[in-house]
């Protein structure tokens, strides 16, 4: 009781309430009906009924707002029985047909506004991007000869469409590349996830140069893995297939580890070029595989330095002293 | 925060002392109104009113925290200056534009004719590099209201200001004092290269991601709510695309350090016209120790109703009323929706005292509910959401929208005697595993593209939720059902149509739509007829919530209160849900868009056609 006539003094105060009874309110479409009685919550900063009862008429989590709802429905039912306004349920009226002037074009030159409308078209949604990105760059200390080793790609384009130049090598230190490949493809996105991409690729060095139609897909599968399929067909008429997958684990805000593994099949044997050593330059079925774990430092997004394990291994043909285990360290980076 | 307030008020104390050239540096790229210490507006003549008034958007320096920030102001000052007009005025605004860029000034709220509204390429041309545009309407409204570019980026580096309205009439919101409260969000990064950024790396700027340490130390989902949220490549922890890893958060103009203080004699009734004037922010605003009382959203006065927080979308306006008791200082904050950051103000009784900011608060996970399968939220594990659910079961208004709508009954998504549905499976993590989060056919408008990351299978209305992060705080959260018009509508008759329109985009490739198409895509407007009524359901398809503003109109949103439903010209529609609001069409071609600015950017625009029936095309 006592609250409540603390309510009611405190309304007594309420800048409506005062506002209705000293003026007559010019110009001002207030409801005609004298008492819309709001509710305890409608009362201006009422400290010291806040004070009295903090909570009052309402408990506990997700309720203060809702369980308010009684009292100010009350003063709903204030309102004619008969619903109005958003009350009312909406009718099936034909909606018009869109036209294709412009209501512009009226008050300002049309020239100015066709060019502001391409303008407007091409900054929501038309824009296109670029990106040069480094996936791995590192230097690879192991059973043989230390070494070194790139993958990355650069692309521009918009959302659906772009063009992809990609890349690819790995070579001894003072040595020349062993091998080394770039590929030009054409992207096109698929659905949320998944591009296609496909294009040529050159291979710059290494014991079979050859020239490729590539075509294959990259994205990201359930569970956050990274995947890359790629098919290639060589001019020759040799049909290889590489597969990659990494995982990106957050160990923390700035450390990542990355797993990843990397895959590359031969349905035929691939021939080393005349002239070079060493027989095959891929066995049919499997030809190499590699595993990596790299924990890199991602304190700044586009420069993630890293350090790793890298396990490889060729089959039916030499490469870099048959594989093995490396010690890898190098940096993740992108403009 | 105590240390760094202590140095602030210690340096700004050093600057008093050194007298004029100190005073004069400021006043440089301060508005008088956001100086440290306002007096007020109350007491303190605005910056510019008047029936002529002329606005120069030009490149300067502003300071944020003691460091040097390029920016576009306008009249030297970022924010721009207040505005203030008077409710039945004719206004002149000459906008001298002194960059070597096209601009424009777009009036946020105001009802104008559509060619005085300032989107270039929708209703003017917008004001070329070096040149020039006069604005000139009537002024038929009253409150709190801003003003920004709706060309490029420019609003992400300062472009935009408060606009307030007195009415023509006593204002039925009476106060002592008032201040205006402009918050922001402001970064050192270029902000075409932020949004490339976040093409290339939609998480870039997300430094609260779900860890292993965190799960080894029981935090955030569970392995297995990670495997689930996994298999459907959904961050839970993407709340807010832009975070406190770039951004620093303002109040007027001032980060957190500045301390900006807004002064009040105790017991005084203060006004607080709040305007979230940034580009990706929602902020979560509350004063600790201080009871607020909205009495306004968005420029349209509300019946009173008190709460302990609020969210307040990007391009929202409240108006609150504080009465603060004591002769000490209080803390008012805008704490972004993620927890990475906060805006900070003081309330105090004299200048040169600093309220302690409450510490950030755990940042929230998205839910179920927030994939827009509402009804599998009831047994969701400390979300909150089942409770809401109830509410609405129980307590909805007759005409609020249907939580089971019969296009989800026939999908057997949900029946509307027993909306939690889904075949009645268990509620665990893998619920949304026996959902197809991809199925267009209950969207049918919606154009299937790699830009449509997810369709939420059954959206239900949240205009009764108080916002996410905000079900357990533990105290009174504003929620859209709170509000209700203090007068009764302009117009009362029942919507001739519904229309239905979907927030889609795929946060991986940070692609964002309405109904899948960006507008660069888009083939027709949306067409209304001049005068015609209209049911128009906005439902997320997105698992972030979105500022959806339409131009040149104020909507009364669907939420149980008849013909004194709220007045906004911005709703944000929660994650998953959904918001329905009916609107009187008024002639013209308006921009229509969420208020996220990059999301804008990404193509989150449509265009509103509005033409009288029956005129020549």
């Amino acid at each position: 009781m006592r609250s409540l006539l603390a309510a009611a003094a405190a309304l007594a105060s309420h800048p409506v309430a005062a506002q209705h009874a000293g003026h007559a309110m010019p110009g001002m479409a207030m409801p005609a009906k004298p008492a819309r009685t709001p509710s305890p919550r409608s009362a201006p900063p009422p400290t010291e009924q806040v004070e009295a009862d903090p909570h009052a008429g309402h408990s506990g989590h997700g309720g203060p707002a809702r369980a308010e709802a009684a009292p100010r429905d009350g003063a709903e039912e204030a309102r004619p029985a008969t619903p109005a306004g958003t009350d009312l349920p909406a009718g099936a009226a034909p909606a018009p047909a869109a036209r294709t002037d412009h209501l512009a074009d009226r008050y300002w030159d049309p020239a100015a506004m066709a060019r502001a409308r391409a303008g407007l078209r091409r900054e929501h949604g038309g824009m296109t991007y670029h990106q040069l990105l480094l996936n791995v760059a590192e230097y690879r200390a192991g059973a043989g000869r230390d070494g070194y080793r790139w993958d990355g790609e650069a692309w521009a384009g918009g959302d659906e469409h772009r063009l992809v130049l990609r890349s690819e090598g790995r070579g001894d230190l003072g040595g020349r590349a062993e091998q080394a490949e770039v590929q030009a493809l054409y992207g096109r996105a698929l659905d949320p996830y998944w591009n296609l991409q496909a294009g040529v690729r050159r291979d710059l060095a290494g014991p079979a140069r050859r020239t490729w139609a590539s075509v294959g897909v990259e994205g990201l599968a359930p569970y956050w893995f990274d995947v890359e399929a790629t098919l290639f067909f060589s001019d020759r008429g040799e049909l290889t297939a590489r597969g990659e997958a990494w995982y990106d684990q957050r160990v923390t805000q700035f450390l990542v580890l990355q797993p990843r593994l990397e895959v590359n099949l031969a349905v035929q044997e691939v021939g080393a070029d005349a002239g070079r050593a060493g027989g095959a330059a891929a066995s049919a079925g499997v030809s190499d595989v590699e595993l990596g774990l790299r924990l890199r430092w991602e304190k700044s997004r586009r420069f993630a330095p890293y350090a790793g394990v890298s396990w490889e291994r060729a089959y039916g043909r030499p490469r870099g002293g048959d594989g093995g285990l490396a010690f890898v360290t190098g940096v993740r980076a992108w403009l | 925060m105590d240390e760094g307030n202590a140095r602030v008020t210690e340096g700004i104390g050093r600057r008093r002392l050194l007298g004029l050239g100190g005073a004069a540096a400021l006043a440089n790229w301060t508005p008088a109104w956001a100086r440290f210490a306002s007096p007020g507006i109350a007491s303190a003549p605005p910056v510019v009113q008047g029936d002529e008034i002329v606005l120069r958007v030009a490149h300067q320096m502003a300071e944020v925290e003691g460091r040097r920030l390029h920016a576009i102001g306008i009249n030297g000052t970022v924010p721009g200056p207040l505005i203030r007009l008077r409710e039945g005025q004719r206004v002149r605004i000459r906008v001298d534009n002194a960059l070597d860029e096209d601009t424009s000034i777009h009036w946020h709220g105001l009802l104008l004719p559509f060619q005085m509204d300032g989107v270039p390429g929708v209703s003017f041309p917008g004001i070329s590099a070096r040149g020039s545009f006069t604005y000139d309407f009537p002024v038929i409204q009253s409150g709190t209201y801003w003003y920004h570019s709706h060309s490029g980026l420019q609003e992400q580096v300062g472009h935009y200001g408060p606009l307030v309205i007195d009415p023509a009439g006593p204002d039925p919101v009476a106060s002592d004092r008032e201040h205006v409260v402009v918050l922001s969000d402001r970064s050192a990064i270029h902000p075409h290269e932020m949004f490339s950024r976040l093409k290339k790396q939609a998480g870039y700027f997300n430094r609260q991601q779900q860890t292993l340490a965190g799960l080894l130390k029981g935090r955030d989902q569970s392995a297995a709510e990670r495997l689930a949220w996994g298999a459907m490549r959904m961050d839970p922890t993407d709340v807010a695309d832009v975070t406190g890893s770039t951004y620093t958060y303002l109040v007027n103009g001032h980060g957190p350090r500045d301390n900006w203080t807004a002064l009040f004699r105790p017991g005084e009734r203060v006004r607080l016209r709040v305007v979230n004037a940034s580009a990706m922010t929602t902020f979560n605003v509350r004063a600790p120790g201080l009871p607020l009382t909205v009495v306004a959203a968005d420029g349209q006065n509300v019946r009173p109703v008190t709460v302990d927080e609020l969210q307040v979308g990007v391009a929202e306006t409240y108006d609150l009323l504080v009465s603060p008791p004591d002769d000490r200082a209080y803390a008012l904050v805008g704490e972004s929706v993620d927890r990475s950051g906060m805006a900070l103000m003081t309330l105090a009784p004299r200048p040169g005292m600093g309220a302690e900011a409450p510490p950030l608060r755990r940042r929230p996970v998205a839910s179920m509910k927030d994939m827009g399968m509402g009804g599998h939220d009831m047994a969701g594990g400390g979300m909150g959401g089942g409770m809401d659910h109830a509410a609405m079961g129980h307590a909805m208004p007759a005409a609020a929208p249907d939580p089971c709508p019969p296009e989800h009954a026939a999908m057997g998504h949900c029946t509307p005697a027993a909306p939690s549905g889904g075949a009645g499976a268990p509620m665990s993590t893998s619920a949304p595993m026996t959902h197809d989060m991809r199925d267009f056919s209950v969207a049918p408008g919606v154009r299937k593209g790699p830009g449509v990351q997810t369709i939420s299978p059954m959206p239900v209305d949240r205009t009764g939720d108080s916002g996410q992060g905000l079900e357990d705080v533990g105290h009174r959260v504003l929620t859209y059902r709170d509000l209700a018009a203090l007068e009764r509508n302009p117009d009362t008759r029942a919507p001739s149509r519904s229309l239905e329109i979907h927030l889609t985009g795929n946060m991986e490739r940070y692609m964002w739509s309405f109904d899948g198409e960006k507008l660069s895509e888009v083939k027709a407007p949306i067409p209304f007829a001049a005068g015609e009524r209209v049911r128009v359901t906005l439902v997320n398809d997105t698992m972030m919530g979105h500022p959806i503003h339409l131009h040149g109109h104020f909507f009364e949103l669907v939420t149980g209160h008849g013909d004194h439903s709220p007045r906004k010209h911005t709703v944000v529609v929660q994650p998953g849900g959904k918001a329905s609001w009916d609107v009187t069409a008024a002639e013209g071609d308006w921009a229509f868009h969420c208020h996220m600015l990059y999301h804008m950017h990404a193509g989150m625009m449509q265009v509103v056609q509005v033409r009288a029936v029956g005129s020549p095309a």
